[in-house]
This record gives structure tokens, sequence and C-alpha cells, in this order.
């Protein structure tokens, strides 16, 4: 035998704490690396939301009447920001139904890397991608008149609220994507949650025109929450009331999915 | 660096594992020297991948125990993991990254350092002559260049023990020969392999001991040659186009076999078997066949396949074993893969 690379001995708990967030990285920079990689996936995370932006603002907002200050292209950038963060994730569900499927999971499982590491390499590097693409969207707002009307700190934690929104589905999405593990699957189920929960709430429409059965779920569910408390970060009005009911519902997502998203991966075969 | 234990690299007793109603493993034993290369052979659905996922960690069992490299694969799985490698049935390799980064990677992750994953990289595809290919994305390569990439990222860590789950399923003859010629290399300097196969033909290349499984349970145990010795040897094989003269044909090649000639229903095709009186044999069944006036296609002389050890160890055919998807009815890469391979192995 050669030398043997690997030692056996075991790691002290420094060590294998350095290994975590290494090994973190490694696999943030790898799924970066994919995402730039696919011209498809640039196109699905990058053209897609802005042609929603330009639908909603040109085809369908001169038909929606608002009552905010600057209309329509204002009361929808907050809404059309916390849509893009929610369907950012299905990047991240289809991405680890394949992986699962191409058997990269198992060798990854079958190495001596810190097991945290694919999960949470997933989660930030899909965070610093959704990250980019609502800045887009920002960007391609202002370009067809949205403002911020609050000054500049609200504007940025209405940013940050939108990321800490994207992130908790993020992991509803993780773990679907490992416990379903097919990848049409996969999409399709995405599409059955996905849209009626950013639809059905006040990101693109007032509440009060839709039935009231309608409203009865719209009004009390978190995409409303969100989208509310960014709105009135960004254009001014009450945020406190929606702000707790938002925070104490991601909570709640993270606290539930993230632990069954980690279980899916021990799991995963 | 913990000493080294002096039993088998690997060590398997009573290894049970169920899924739901399915037994995949009912007691399996196994015991594989240090430097030497087991060949686990067994149809689709036999338990073959089950067993290794044990192994590599990446499934606990139900009951009884292993080691790899007296370690113990459950209570010390992050140590197994040090020694081990896993090259499972599909090419689990990132396609849209290029071969040198899948490496790289790899080497990364098992905390190399940079310079020495970079390094180590060009070594293994070098070793496996991926280096013209080596900056090109893995999504371009074709079925045997994948399979190759996959099986050098088993080998960054420079793994003791090596475990090949079907390292072959899906290639094309010359890739095969060239994969054979890989882990025969990988075989010499010493790692200890363990490789699964549902071809009779590939345990006999490389492994210096086989065992035959079945239904979740060991049903023979040798080298190569004493399976073959219980099949009975070499089988004679032919189809006549006329199926009027079938029975003519059987009768004048009944008294060269070992056994009646055997009739495949669906392909038509009548075999025979002649132990080791192999040429001889045939030369007798020319005359026979000629003498009756019987016209043949395809006469030949065949060494036992997969089919023939199945027949003569269990009396019904590898492709019979029909057992229910292995893993909760999910749709598993290894069914869709072996697909993809051929498609792209045909293309």
């Amino acid at each position: 035998m050669t030398t043997i690379a690997v030692p056996l001995g075991e790691p002290d708990l420094l060590t294998r704490a350095r290994w975590a967030v290494s090994d973190t990285l490694t696999i943030t920079q790898r799924n970066l690396l994919v995402w730039m990689r696919v011209p498809a996936y640039i196109v699905f995370t990058i053209i897609q939301p802005v042609i929603f932006v330009l639908l909603f603002r040109y085809v369908f907002g001169g038909a929606i009447p608002v009552d905010v200050p600057g209309g329509y292209v204002n009361f929808l950038i907050p809404g059309i920001i916390a849509q893009t963060a929610a369907f950012a994730t299905f990047g991240t569900a289809i991405a680890l139904a394949v992986e699962l499927q191409k058997g990269v999971i198992d060798r990854l499982r079958s190495m001596p890397m810190a097991r945290s590491a694919v999960l949470a390499g997933r989660l930030t590097a899909d965070t610093i991608r959704m990250t980019v693409t609502i800045l887009i969207v920002l960007g391609v707002g202002y370009a067809v008149g949205f403002r911020f009307q609050n000054g500049f700190g609200p504007a940025v934690g209405m940013v940050v609220l939108s990321i800490v929104f994207g992130m908790a589905i993020c992991c509803i999405a993780a773990f679907t994507g490992l416990a379903i593990g097919d990848e049409e699957s996969v999409q399709a189920f995405g599409l059955i949650w996905l849209f009626p929960l950013t639809f059905l709430s006040s990101a693109f429409v007032p509440i009060d025109t839709m039935p009231g059965w309608l409203q009865a779920f719209a009004n009390n569910q978190p995409v409303t929450y969100v989208v509310d408390t960014m709105r009135a970060l960004a254009l001014g009005g009450p945020v406190a009331a929606n702000l707790w009911k938002s925070v104490a519902w991601l909570a709640g997502i993270f606290i539930v999915f993230l632990p069954l998203a980690v279980r899916a991966y021990r799991r995963a075969s | 660096m913990s000493q080294i234990s002096s039993g088998p690299a690997i060590l398997v007793e009573g290894l049970v594992k169920s899924f739901g109603e399915v037994r995949a493993l009912r007691g399996i034993d196994l015991s594989v020297p240090r430097g030497t290369v087991l060949g686990v052979l067994g149809p689709n659905g036999a338990g073959k991948t089950t067993a290794v996922r044990i192994l590599t960690t990446l499934l606990l069992p139900d009951g009884g125990r292993a080691w790899v490299e007296g370690r113990d694969v459950v209570r010390e799985a992050a140590a197994v993991r040090r020694v081990i490698g896993l090259s499972g049935q599909s090419a689990a390799i990132q396609e849209e990254l290029t071969g040198r980064e899948n490496l790289e990677i790899i080497g990364r992750l098992y905390h190399l350092g940079k310079a020495r994953a970079r390094s180590r990289a060009t070594e293994l595809l070098e070793q496996f002559g991926l280096v013209d290919a080596a900056d090109r994305a893995a999504k371009t390569f074709s079925g045997g260049m994948q399979r190759r990439l996959d099986l050098a990222a088993s080998l960054v860590g420079q793994p003791r023990v090596l475990f090949l789950d079907e390292p072959t399923t899906g290639l094309d003859p010359r890739s095969r020969l060239a994969m054979w010629d890989t882990i025969r290399s990988l075989a010499a300097g010493g790692t200890t392999l363990l490789l699964t196969t549902q071809y009779l033909d590939e345990a006999d290349e490389l492994a210096d001991e086989i065992v035959v499984i079945d239904h979740g349970v060991v049903i023979a145990a040798g080298t190569a040659e004493e399976l073959k010795s219980r099949v009975g040897g070499d089988v004679l094989e032919f189809t006549v186009p006329d199926r009027t003269r079938i029975g003519d044909a059987c009768a004048a090649v009944a008294k060269i076999g070992d056994a009646e000639p055997h009739m495949d229903g669906e392909t038509g095709v009548i075999s025979v078997g002649v132990g080791g009186r192999g040429s001889e044999a045939l030369i007798e069944a020319v005359r026979g066949l000629d003498g009756a006036a019987v016209e043949t296609r395809g006469l030949m002389l065949r060494r036992p396949s997969l089919d023939d050890v199945f027949m003569a160890l269990t009396g019904h055919a590898a492709e019979e074993t029909t057992q229910p998807a292995k893993r909760r009815g999910r749709r598993r890469p290894a069914d869709k893969d072996t697909d993809q391979d051929t498609v792209r192995a045909a293309s």
C-alpha cells in the first residue's frame, strides 16, 4: 500500500467543527458553480421573475385598482419579490431529488465529510441565488416605476424579510425534494402547493376583491402576513402586527421543516 | 493512526434487512481477506445492493453485524467511512461540472487541502485516461467515461476497501473490458474489493472468491472454477429453424450431453450441458446432427452463464426471481440508469 491519505484516528471536536464549516462552503461553491453552468437554471431564476414583473405591471396592472401611494407598481413589487423567493425553492427541491436519484447523495454520505454540509451548503447556495434574483427583480421594478416610499432602513428590512421568508420555504422544499426523491414528482408537487400559497394571498391583488370563502384563507396564511409586512416596510404604514405574525409563522416553519429535512437526508435512500 | 487489526477486511455475520414486507437480506455471512476480490453474484433484487448499502454505512441493518477493516459499520460508521470507497450502479457525478472539478470537490470533502485535492485529481485523471476530457463538462462524457470518472471519485480518499456495485451494468462491451482492466489493476495494487455483478463471466474474470446470493441468502460460495464445476462445465447451444425437426435434433445430441437437452420455449434455443468434453462434444454434435440431416443455426459451445449457475443451484432461471422493488416502491436510479446507459452505449 502507498500512503494513506485519510487518518484513522477520531478527529477532535474543533477539527470536526472546522470541517463542518469548510465542507458547507465546498458544497455551496459546488452548487453555485452548477447553477452558473446551466443556462436553463439562469433563465428559470432570472428571466422568469422579470417576465412576471412586466406581465403584472403592464398587462394585468391597469385593471387592478389599489389604494397605495404610487399605484399598482408599488403594490406589486413587494408581492412579486415574495413570490420570486418562494418559487426559487423549486430549484432546491429539484436539485436534491436529482442528487438523490443519481446516487450523488449516497456517495457523499459514504464519505468522511460533515453530514450536515450537504443540506447546509444547499440552503446557503440557494439563499445566495435567491438574493441575486430578488435584487434583479428589485432593479427591474425600479426601471418600471417602483419606488420605496419609507426610507432606506425599512427598504433593507423588506429585502431581508423576503430572504428569510425564502429560506423558510427552502426548508419545506428541501424536505419535499428528499422525501419524494423523484424529479418530475417533485416539480408537480411544488406547483400544487406553491401556486395556491403565493397566488391566494395579498401578493398580486387586494384580498377584498376575492369571494368571502377565499378571503378567509388568504387573510390567514403566512404569505399574506409576509407580503403585507414587506409592503408596509416599503411604502409606509403599520408594521408591527403583521411582522409578529410573519415571524411566528416563519419560526414555526423552520422549527418543523428543518428537522424534517435533516431526517429525510439521514434516511435518504 | 490507530493500529490495523489483523482480521479480514470485511466480515459479515447474519445480516438481516427488510423493507416492509420484502425481506431483502435474510441472514448473510461473508468474510473477505485483505487484498482479495470478492464477487457477489446474483440477479436483480437478490439483495446485493442492500448488502453494499449496509456495508458502506448508508443503511442500518435490522439484525446481524458487519465490520469493515475491523470497524463496526453501525457503531463506528464514521471510522468506516474513512477507509472505504463506493462506486454505485449509476455514475454519481455532477454532470454540469468538469471531470477535474468533480474530483477536486471530492478531494476537498476528504479534507485533503486545496493543493493536494488538485494534484490527486490530476493523478486520477491520468490513471483513468481522462486527461483529454478533464476540462469538459461530465455530461459530454460517454457512458463508459462517466463510470470511469465515478470510479476515480471513489478512489480520491485512497480507500483500503472498495465497494463496486455492478460496475459494468449498462456498459458497452468495449467499455466493459476497459473497466475490467481498471478493476484488475486496483486489485493488483492491494485494495480489497467487493464487487457485485449479474454476470458470471465478470465474477470469473475479476474475483478470487464468489458468493452467489438469491432472495437475500447465500446459496453458494467458492471460486469460479468450483461454481462452474457444479454447473457441469460447458454448454452446447443451437436453434433449429424447422420446428418439426426439433425432436430429431434433440435425439441426435441427447447421447453427448450430461442431461436431457433443454429447449427455451421463448427463444427456441436448445441447450445441452456437455461437461468438460467441450470441443470433442462439439464435433460429435456436428456429426450427429449431420447424420440426422437436421439443419441448425448458431451452433456453438459456450461457457456456463449465470443462468446456468442458477438453473443448477436453484432450479430456476435468474430472470425469474422477480421480487418487488426493494425500496418502498420508489423509482430507483438503478433501473432508469441502466436504460440510459444502454441508450448512450447504443448511440
